[in-house]
């Protein structure tokens, strides 16, 4: 293959204009955020601008972070087909580092600024008193938290960084023997990040940051709900990037094999997604035991009633009924506007996860929230815009590139 | 039950019959089918096969279990025999969409499977023509059909020059019977004439 120049990327005039706009809406949101909720003397206002904050830093961490959960695992199942675009999760994964910093100043904001509406267990006072959340002490509480918090955000970085690092040696030629070592090593990598993975995301990361919102209260799905939930706005956010680049007549070995295979990925989880949404709340509606009911009272019942049926038809009816015909799957447009749908369905979804705890009944969904929204958009083209332009769009010499040059669903 | 002419064409490679398919196609004449060891990518395009309409009646066949699991359980629990479930609404529709789900996927996949027969003529005891014994394991038979006014002799030597490496024209049995290979000696044997 000789050296094509569609093989790099360079971010449009257009591209930086719309990043900048959204940073400036973003920027503006915060800024104004900050003088009119974060230093207000209202609780509420306090309450809701860190809340926001932990919504978004949580949500597009896991987001973008299921870009390199994507890459291991199919490194893991010897999956060729990815190979065209590899470098687009891998230029997502790029922005881990960057939100995991983000994550941590509001985690450390939210402890050590004692918002202790969003975390009860924070208040040392009231844990005393409370004997559920002192039964639970061992596990929640700042040190703790904060600790595996570091380790989780250190390790999810280093490793990705290992595997990034390992397919850059694939812009140049291996031998026979190489190329076997090479899959070795890319196995090991992959496994150390996935069994780590399901460590923390799957398990304590969401009974951590999110879970622990509603302390009082647990569940056995909400990792894996968490996980569905992001893994699925992380492959929309993955067919984003590829139909953006081939629209700009890169990638151009991507076809709509592959964007099918996108396709079926969004599809499948959103039913995934569903599947446990709906486990979760149909044991609590069955079992009717008032400890575990009040989570849904205030979603399905109580403010939150219209957000709660949102929800499900941005997440399942729509994804369901818009995605589940082969061709749907091989349009561009259609694929692009269900990616955009589900994201923004799935930053619904942690809102509601979030929202009730802190708030309750005085939530609003206005500029702030969509200003932070806008805010985190922008962060994330910029830094998958710089680092889309920094390799080769093709792992060229990768054992699997051919594999995926002729990809047939 | 009918008896049709066809012209048959064996070929040792997936490479070469893409080739053939595409002339035999552009020369004009139709194809009955192309008989594989294994499922072979593309070929259905190669062959301009349209898309199948399966996964339609498959829809349709969900949504039958679908409406069929609501309907009847809202009619059991709300107006035949409506019992008080720990307090639970009559028409408590959380607890019904496992089932519903249950009942949508079974109508969904045993409606498929019949129907991918019924399409296949795939059922007990039905027979059907077989072009050659070896389509089965290694050959790729590509099976032309001949007219009233197909020239024979052009089409096996088109044939020959595709790089068949065996070309023959059989008188056939063009639909499935019922009954067996055995019983069925002359409709087997009679079409091999080279």
């Amino acid at each position: 293959m000789s050296a094509m120049t569609n093989q790099y990327f360079e971010t449009t005039a257009g591209y930086r204009k719309w990043t900048l706009y959204l940073l400036g809406i973003g920027t503006l949101a915060l800024a104004l955020g900050f003088i009119f909720l974060g230093v207000s003397s209202d609780e509420h206002a306090r309450t809701r601008f860190w809340a926001v904050l932990l919504q978004n830093s949580t949500f597009f961490l896991l987001v973008v972070n299921a870009s390199m959960f994507f890459i291991c695992v199919t490194t893991l199942a010897m999956g060729g087909w990815q190979m065209s675009f590899r470098r687009v999760p891998e230029a997502i994964s790029t922005i881990v580092p960057i939100f995991s910093v983000l994550a941590l100043l509001v985690f450390v904001g939210i402890i050590f600024g004692h918002q202790h509406h969003i975390y009860h267990w924070i208040d040392k006072e009231h844990v005393e008193h409370d004997p559920v959340l002192k039964g639970k002490s061992g596990f929640l509480n700042p040190t703790f938290f904060l600790g595996w918090t570091i380790l989780t955000l250190v390790v999810w970085t280093w490793v990705g960084r290992k595997m990034r690092q390992l397919s850059q040696r694939a812009d140049s030629p291996f031998t026979d023997e190489e190329a076997k070592g090479y899959m070795w090593t890319n196995s090991v990598w992959a496994s150390v990040f996935t069994v780590f993975f399901g460590l923390t995301v799957a398990s304590t990361i969401p009974w951590f940051w999110l879970m622990s919102i509603d302390a009082h209260w647990y569940s056995t799905m909400y990792s894996w709900y968490t996980f569905a939930s992001t893994f699925v706005s992380g492959m929309a956010l993955i067919a984003l990037f590829v139909i953006y680049l081939k629209n700009q007549d890169r990638l151009e070995y991507v076809t709509e094999e592959h964007l099918h295979d996108l396709g079926k990925f969004m599809f499948a989880f959103s039913v995934f997604w569903t599947y446990l949404w709906y486990s979760q709340f149909m044991l609590i509606w069955y079992a009717n035991i008032p400890e575990e009911t009040i989570y849904f009272k205030v979603r399905s019942q109580g403010p939150y009633r219209f957000i709660f049926y949102l929800n499900l038809v941005m997440n399942f009816v729509l994804p369901f009924l818009l995605l589940i015909r082969r061709g749907a799957k091989r349009n561009y447009t259609t694929v692009a506007y269900l990616a955009v749908l589900i994201i923004l369905g799935h930053w619904i979804d942690f809102y509601q996860m979030v929202m009730p705890g802190p708030l309750g009944a005085n939530y609003s969904l206005g500029w702030y929230e969509f200003g932070i929204l806008a805010f985190y958009a922008g962060l994330i083209m910029h830094f998958a815009g710089k680092a889309l332009a920094k390799s080769p769009l093709l792992p060229e010499h990768h054992p699997l590139v051919k594999e995926s040059l002729i990809h047939h669903t | 039950m009918a008896l049709k002419k066809f012209a048959v064409g064996c070929f040792d490679e997936e490479g070469t019959l893409f080739h053939a398919v595409a002339r035999v196609r552009e020369a004009g004449y139709k194809i009955h089918d192309v008989y594989t060891p294994f499922p072979v990518h593309g070929l259905d395009k190669a062959m301009g096969l349209r898309d199948t309409s399966l996964h339609t009646a498959g829809f349709i066949y969900g949504l039958t279990g679908t409406t069929t699991a609501v309907t009847f359980m809202s009619w059991v629990f709300t107006k035949d025999w409506p019992v008080n479930i720990g307090g639970k609404p009559h028409f408590a529709l959380p607890a019904w969409i496992p089932i519903t789900f249950e009942l949508t996927v079974l109508m969904a996949a045993v409606g498929m499977v019949l129907t991918f027969c019924y399409i296949c003529q795939l059922a007990p005891f039905v027979k059907k023509h077989h072009f050659h014994p070896r389509a089965t394991d290694d050959l790729f038979v590509m099976v032309i059909e001949c007219g009233e006014k197909t020239d024979k002799v052009a089409v096996k030597a088109l044939l020959t020059d595709l790089h068949a490496t065996e070309v023959n024209t059989q008188v056939a049995e063009d639909g499935w019977w019922i009954g067996r290979y055995d019983k069925e000696q002359k409709l087997y044997h009679e079409p091999i004439v080279a």
